[in-house]
C-alpha cells in the first residue's frame, strides 16, 4: 500500500512546486535592486528645460524625493503618466524626472502633449548615469530619503495601488526628514 | 561503366558543391558575428575575454538572452561598459561583481553558491543519490527473487 503512495506523493510535490512556480513566475520577472539601503551613487546631469546647469548628488542630499525614471520613446510612461502627475501634485516631497536615454526635443514635445508634473528633469543621454542606478527598464521609481539613501525602488508603471504605496512611503520619508 | 563514372563525376561535384555553401554560410555567420561586437580589441585574450563575459551575463530587460545575444539599447551600453572596464585594465572578478552590485545576483548566468542556490547547484547530486539508492534496491530485490 505505502509503495503505491510513493509516486503519488512524487507527483503531488511536483505538482506542489509547479503551482508556486507560477505564482511566483511574475515577481520573478523583476530584479530585486542591490542598490536598496545603499546611498545614491554620486553623478552629474545636465537639466532638460536647463540644459546647461548641472546637478550632482550633493545638490540632492538634503530633502527626500521621488526619482522617476522616462523617456518618450517608453510606452508605459504614457500609462503611468496619470499618476505621475497625481505624485507631483499631492506627494509631499520633490518629484524628480529622470529623462533616460531620450531626444531633448522628442522629450519636450512629449511633455507639452502629456504634461509635465515633475518639479525638474535630470537627463542622462548616454544611459551611464541609469547603469550606475541599476536601471534595467523605464519606467522605474526610486525613493531616496534625506540622507541620500535609496529607500524602495518599484519597476514597471504606476498604477492605483503602486500610486498609494509611493505616497504613503513619501509621507513617511518626509516626516522622517522633518523630525 | 561510362553509367558509373558519370555518376562518380556527379556524387564529387555535388560534394563541391556542398561544400561551397557551407564555406559561404559560415563565411557570412563570421561576418554577423563580427557586425555585433565591432569593439577595437587590443588582443585575441582580450577579444575572448569580452566574449566570455557577455556571455555569462544575463541582459536584464530580455531576461532569457545573454548581454552577447541581444539588441536591446541597454545591453548595448552594458557592452560598452565592459569593453571599457576590459580597456582600463580590470580583472573578470571586478566586472563581474560591478554588475552584481547594480543588477543583483540576477545579472550572473552562473550564480554563487550560497544559502538559496544551494538546491540549484545541490540539486541534481540529491536526485543522482536518490536515484542510486533506489537502483541498488531494485537490484538486490530482483537478485533474491531470482
Amino acid at each position: 500500500m505505502i509503495r503505491m503512495l510513493i509516486p503519488l506523493a512524487v507527483f503531488l510535490a511536483l505538482v506542489g512546486l509547479l503551482i508556486a512556480g507560477l505564482q511566483t513566475a511574475e515577481n520573478r520577472k523583476l530584479v530585486q535592486s542591490p542598490l536598496i539601503g545603499k546611498p545614491l551613487p554620486g553623478f552629474s546631469l545636465p537639466g532638460l528645460h536647463d540644459p546647461d546647469t548641472m546637478t550632482g548628488r550633493d545638490d540632492l542630499i538634503g530633502e527626500p524625493f521621488i526619482l522617476n525614471v522616462w523617456g518618450s520613446w517608453c510606452w508605459a510612461c504614457r500609462a503611468e503618466h496619470p499618476f505621475i502627475e497625481r505624485l507631483g501634485r499631492e506627494a509631499p516631497i520633490e518629484l524628480i524626472g529622470f529623462n533616460w536615454k531620450d531626444e531633448r526635443s522628442d522629450a519636450l514635445r512629449w511633455l507639452e502633449q502629456f504634461g509635465d508634473a515633475w518639479d525638474r528633469h535630470l537627463v542622462d543621454y548616454e544611459g551611464k548615469v541609469a547603469i550606475d542606478l541599476g536601471v534595467y527598464g523605464a519606467p522605474e521609481t526610486f525613493l531616496v530619503d534625506h540622507e541620500g539613501v535609496i529607500r524602495h525602488k518599484h519597476i514597471g508603471p504606476v498604477d492605483a495601488n503602486v500610486f498609494q504605496d509611493l505616497m504613503r512611503r513619501a509621507m513617511a520619508l518626509n516626516s522622517e526628514a522633518g523630525s | 561503366m561510362i553509367g558509373i563514372q558519370g555518376s562518380g563525376f556527379g556524387f564529387r561535384s555535388r560534394l563541391r558543391a556542398i561544400l561551397a555553401l557551407l564555406g559561404v554560410v559560415w563565411l557570412a555567420a563570421g561576418a554577423l558575428a563580427s557586425a555585433i561586437e565591432p569593439y577595437p580589441f587590443e588582443s585575441e585574450v582580450q577579444r575572448k575575454r569580452f566574449q566570455a563575459l557577455a556571455e555569462e551575463l544575463r541582459c536584464t530587460v530580455c531576461q532569457n538572452q545573454s548581454l552577447a545575444d541581444s539588441d536591446a539599447p541597454l545591453a548595448s551600453d552594458l557592452r560598452d561598459e565592459v569593453f571599457r572596464m576590459l580597456s582600463d585594465g580590470r580583472s573578470d572578478m571586478e566586472i563581474r561583481s560591478f554588475m552584481v552590485e547594480r543588477y543583483g545576483n540576477y545579472v550572473l548566468y552562473r550564480p554563487p553558491v550560497v544559502g538559496h542556490t544551494l538546491l540549484l547547484w545541490g540539486g541534481p547530486l540529491v536526485l543522482l543519490l536518490v536515484g542510486l539508492v533506489a537502483a541498488v534496491f531494485v537490484i538486490r530485490k530482483r537478485r533474491k527473487a531470482l
